[in-house]
């Protein structure tokens, strides 16, 4: 079964696994993952990731908040149970939304706060009790690990690997 | 790669450090064993803590009778518990969101404590408006839920109403945010961990985090939207506390100027608190190579500006309570009446623990020393505290009929549930101290090349920070000793 042999590089620098991302870019081998200690900083571009669009739906969750609070007060206030507090009677919403605001504005960070991060747990498939899938323990201490996979070509992506400054180099099974 | 930082700034990374070094350094208190000092401050935290229940329970078993309070001051001590609790939660999400915008690494050394802080101190602020209630087991009223009353709702126009949707808010994306940003810290300890049991845990609490390419980048865009989303709220959060007086009509409540100025305020406590729980804990935890002298400084800055601002409401405050010619405006909590008045000593302390004594920082060696930092934080810890009676019991005792005049004593229990709540913050944050990563290590290792001591001085020599590549090593299997 070649095709599910894999290369893993270990580097000890992130200067230096930036360095070997690039090489083998440059030489066209499919980088698989790469498992860091650390955010390395451009390593995503260097690798060719496509920018996340967390922040996107984040705006758009914020928005949905914004909404559901405008729908809840003006629902409870308004519609539902309107009241004369103080001699200012919930006539219209409109009328009644400087004292709102807070509420808008807290329900659009809830909202934005909590989907974002429960999606990008999603998207990265992080929650309780699922089981770690960095291969060797020492990528969340100071080593990096570069995942390469391998077809027919193990020889040559080493011998590139070997160039790159990689302190450990290891062909296993997946 | 490493971004270039002037040699004139200190380092924030002390000694000669490798990534290794700083995976030890944050695993240590997490897997030794704790010390007799630490189960000293334990016990005594647990003992305080529970006396604070059994006063809880003695209040909701007997009634609010119990407290000190009276027909004419309806809330005293707890709303002053609270303000102060919200308050120093404050300087965590403070630290880790504005101070993520305004990309100061070295809020990195000090967030994840700071964010704890923030956290254990809203639990101990919650606790009070939930106990004054009466029926603690009915609290859940206060949210806007279907209910078998006919369709009675929550008053949306109501200051105590946003409280909680702001305090509730702030709690959770604050927690949210911790715990994402220490999901990677506790993967490093899950990794190295060697007893089965400890390894069953910290997997279960790192979620499972890999550390992919991938991840990472989420991560950071996670943290940066969630900073843009925190900056606003914390400052939302006392700002909604102090409409909770200043929408009233009180004389010394009615004030346009307390949003900002208990916003500032809250910064102040808070970063003070952060101050007398790192001094300690720098100590205990051997961790003087992260948390710096620089650290200590930079946060004393922040405390003279935010007392700065606070000192300047005072004064407006003051002053106008005495332009206005109002005889009424003469007994709220910063005028010549309070200053004279019955409640004369709690005046004082405010304008010398919270004006005075801040005043030290201004001079650069006391600013830099840790035991005059450590005094200092806890004269602001007291007079933040003073600042809220003041503005609560002093304003209360004398409305606008003079025949209602009357005064709080706190009793035992009032008391009591206050040294409680101390005891419990303590509790949790002495339990932190030991089980979790108290650095964010992986952010510190993001920081170490551009600002640590070691990679300072090489690059000072003109020594790169990349390693060189030794071609003939990085062939077959690893040599151990290879460590740069």
């Amino acid at each position: 079964m070649e095709s599910s042999k894999v290369i893993h590089a270990f580097y000890n620098d992130d200067e230096v696994l930036m360095d070997a991302v690039k090489s083998v870019k440059a030489a066209h081998h499919h980088i698989e993952e790469v498992f860091c200690p650390f955010p390395v900083h451009g390593l995503d571009k260097a690798m060719g990731l496509a920018p996340t669009k967390l922040a996107i739906t984040a705006f758009f969750y914020g928005i949905t908040g914004l909404a559901f609070a405008i729908w809840m007060t003006n629902y409870m206030m308004i519609q539902d149970w309107p009241q004369d507090i103080g001699g200012k009677p919930n006539f219209s919403w409109f009328s009644n939304m400087p004292a709102f605001v807070p509420i808008m504005f807290e329900l659009t960070v809830f909202f934005a706060a909590h989907l974002m991060v429960i999606t990008f747990y999603m998207r990265s498939r992080i929650w309780p009790f699922k089981e770690a899938e960095n291969p060797d323990p020492r990528t969340t201490d100071d080593h990096f690990l570069m995942e390469i996979p391998v077809h027919n070509n193990e020889a040559e992506i080493k011998a590139l690997l070997a160039t790159t400054g990689a302190v450990e180099i290891n062909v296993v099974d997946k | 790669m490493s971004h270039y930082e002037a040699p004139i700034r200190e380092p924030l990374v002390l000694g000669d450090k490798s990534y290794h070094d700083i995976t030890e350094d944050i695993a240590k208190p997490i897997e030794g064993a704790a010390n007799k000092n630490w189960y000293i401050a334990f016990y005594i935290s647990l003992a305080a803590m529970l006396w604070g229940f059994g006063c809880i329970f003695y209040t909701v078993g007997t009634g609010i009778g119990v407290w000190g309070l009276n027909k004419n001051i309806g809330w005293a001590w707890d709303i002053t518990n609270f303000v102060w609790w919200v308050g120093i939660g404050h300087a965590g999400t403070l630290i880790s969101a504005v101070l993520l915008l305004f990309r100061q690494k070295w809020r990195m050394a000090i967030n994840r404590s700071a964010e704890a802080m923030t956290i254990f101190a809203v639990f101990q602020a919650g606790l009070f408006p939930i106990i004054h209630m009466g029926r603690p087991w009915n609290a859940f009223w206060v949210l806007p839920l279907p209910n078998q009353f006919g369709s009675l709702w929550v008053n949306f126009n109501s200051p105590l109403l946003w409280d909680v949707f702001a305090i509730s808010t702030y709690l959770s994306v604050s927690l949210v945010f911790w715990w994402t940003g220490l999901l990677p810290d506790f993967a490093m300890i899950r990794d190295r961990a060697v007893k089965p049991f400890q390894k069953k845990i910290y997997a279960l609490l790192s979620f499972g985090w890999s550390g992919r390419a991938k991840d990472w980048q989420r991560f950071e865009e996670v943290s940066l939207v969630l900073a843009g989303l925190a900056t606003p709220l914390v400052l939302s959060v006392h700002t909604i506390v102090s409409m909770d007086f200043a929408t009233s009509i009180n004389p010394g409540w009615h004030s346009t100027i307390f949003p900002p100025y208990f916003v500032a305020g809250a910064i102040f406590s808070g970063f003070a608190m952060v101050q007398t729980l790192l001094g300690i804990m720098r100590k205990v935890t051997n961790l003087e190579d992260y948390i710096t002298r620089m650290h200590i400084e930079y946060m004393n800055i922040v405390i003279i500006l935010t007392g700065g601002i606070v000192a300047v409401a005072y004064a407006t405050e003051f002053f106008i309570a005495w332009y206005t010619g109002s005889p009424y405006e003469n007994y709220t909590y910063l005028s010549v009446g309070a200053a004279t008045g019955p409640y004369a000593w709690a005046f004082w302390s405010l304008i010398i623990f919270n004006i005075i004594t801040p005043q030290l920082l201004w001079i650069k060696k006391f600013r830099r020393s840790f035991i005059i930092t450590f005094i200092i934080s806890i004269a602001i810890n007291i007079g933040m505290w003073f600042e809220r009676f003041d503005i609560i019991a002093i304003v209360l005792s004398k409305g606008h009929l003079p025949s209602t005049w009357w005064r709080f004593e706190p009793t035992f229990v009032d008391v009591g549930i206050f040294i409680g709540t101390i005891g419990f913050f303590f509790v949790l944050f002495l339990l932190y101290a030991r089980t979790f990563p108290v650095i964010a290590q992986a952010e510190v290792k993001t920081i170490l090349k551009s600002s640590g001591e070691f990679y300072k001085k090489r690059r000072e020599q003109g020594i790169p920070t990349k390693p060189a590549i030794n071609v003939a090593k990085s062939v077959g299997k690893p040599d151990k000793s290879d460590k740069e």
